[in-house]
């Protein structure tokens, strides 16, 4: 009866033989396919990404030391300037000094020389114009006195030496 | 009595395995099922290979759907079953998750509206698959002696008990793996079309009740069928999941150095 009502009916755990050969060659076709055009490229895609993350976080890692070492770098060297610059400013200062005193020395000295020519000067002008008054005070005495005798005395040699000794009476006596 | 319904409503009543075998649509090479299963295989080398054309690092739409599915089966399940050995499989293993997850869809897309995989015939050639591989990679690794010896002998057990026990590790390695990822899947589809099918067809049966009050009952059962054909995407997701973690499951035990 049942296998009578069944003829057309197929157990279902029993396979149907062509299907089996379907089904291993299509699933090896899709296998095949897959795995040889789809799924290498899909695994090094996984891992290019991995390594492009982690590459990245390595390089970010890297530039993060490098701005860190950079800014040590800077921050050494700004101290080193603003020393540098501090001891410029401190030399400048005592060279300044130097100069101050040097330039003060030399216009004490020039003012010191000034003076002294001047002195120089004026006692030599003195010298002159004494001995200028000497000679001429003589001979206006002679003149005076030759005038007064009525005779000249003027070229009497002799009578020079009266003179002086005359005069050098009155320069002692004015010195006193 | 089921001869009777059916000519009486024009609906065949009760669903029946009858129901899982539709005539050919030319000879024994050319059926539903096959078409079914050239379609899924011509479908998913479509979307890969498009998905897959010119892959970038910041992916588009299509590619970071593809990697989701392969990140999926290479973290969650070869890493998870496997640990980092289980990367190199992780290809395999996604062609057959992305496979059977699709053949399972099959069973709530209308046109096709039944499941490859309710068909024993499938889910046997993907459990031979991963049978003849765990076979394989074990007496590669370890040598036929020692991974026979690995496979059926527990250590630490008095001597006396290994005759009870090896030949129930040699049903449970040898047998019953195969055959439970083989039925799993199958009856799970199977089971799932049935249930379709009785709230769906049911539903009509009622529909063209004399009484008034069967008829509007059919609409808890038209009901019934949305709610269960959103159970059979989730099904159909987990059964495809439950296959590949376990085919990874024992392609580790058979990398594995201990029992």
């Amino acid at each position: 009866m049942f296998i009578a009502a069944t003829d057309v009916e197929h157990h279902p755990l029993v396979p149907i033989w062509q299907e089996l050969v379907i089904g291993t060659i299509a699933f090896a076709l899709l296998c095949f396919v897959l795995l040889k055009f789809v799924m290498p490229r899909m695994e090094a895609m996984y891992q290019a990404r991995v390594d492009a993350i982690e590459g990245g976080l390595k390089r970010a890692e890297a530039a993060q030391a490098e701005a860190n070492q950079l800014l040590e770098q800077y921050r050494a060297q700004l101290a080193e300037v603003r020393t540098e610059a501090a001891k410029i400013r401190d030399d400048a200062r005592s060279d300044a000094e130097g100069i101050r005193q040097d330039i003060l020395a030399k216009a004490r000295e020039e003012s010191d020389r000034i003076i002294a020519a001047g002195k120089e000067q004026l006692a030599a002008e003195r010298a002159t114009i004494v001995r200028e008054l000497r000679t001429e005070v003589g001979t206006l005495a002679v003149d005076l006195a030759s005038k007064i005798v009525g005779e000249s005395l003027a070229d009497e040699a002799r009578r020079k030496g009266t003179v002086d000794r005359f005069l050098s009476g009155l320069e002692s006596a004015g010195a006193r | 009595m089921s001869g009777q319904l059916v000519v009486a409503q024009g609906v065949p009543w009760p669903p029946s395995v009858g129901d899982f075998y539709p005539p050919n649509v030319a000879g024994p090479w050319v059926t539903k099922f096959g078409i079914m299963v050239w379609l899924a295989v011509a479908l998913l080398i479509i979307f890969f290979m498009l998905a897959y054309r010119k892959p970038t690092l910041v992916p588009g739409k299509a590619q970071w759907y593809a990697e989701s599915v392969y990140g999926l089966v290479r973290d969650n399940i070869a890493r998870e079953q496997m640990g980092n050995a289980g990367i190199r499989f992780a290809p395999y293993f996604t062609v057959l998750f992305s496979f059977i997850v699709l053949t399972n869809l099959f069973g709530i897309v209308p046109g096709l509206q039944i499941s490859p995989n309710s068909h024993i015939a499938f889910p046997i050639v993907l459990a031979l698959i991963s049978y003849v591989m765990y076979l394989y990679i074990g007496v590669r690794k370890h040598g036929l002696g020692s991974y026979l010896k690995k496979s059926l002998i527990i250590p630490g057990v008095p001597w006396p008990m290994h005759f009870l026990l090896i030949p129930i590790e040699f049903l449970q390695n040898f047998i019953n793996r195969p055959l439970t990822l083989a039925v799993r899947l199958f009856a799970n589809m199977f089971a799932g079309h049935l249930i379709l099918l009785v709230f769906t067809l049911g539903g009509f049966v009622m529909l063209a009740s004399d009484n008034v009050f069967i008829q509007v009952s059919s609409v808890f059962s038209f009901a019934m069928a949305i709610l269960m054909a959103f159970f059979e995407v989730l099904v159909a997701l987990l059964q495809a999941y439950v296959f590949v973690t376990l085919t990874a499951n024992y392609i580790g035990t058979s990398l594995a150095d201990e029992h």
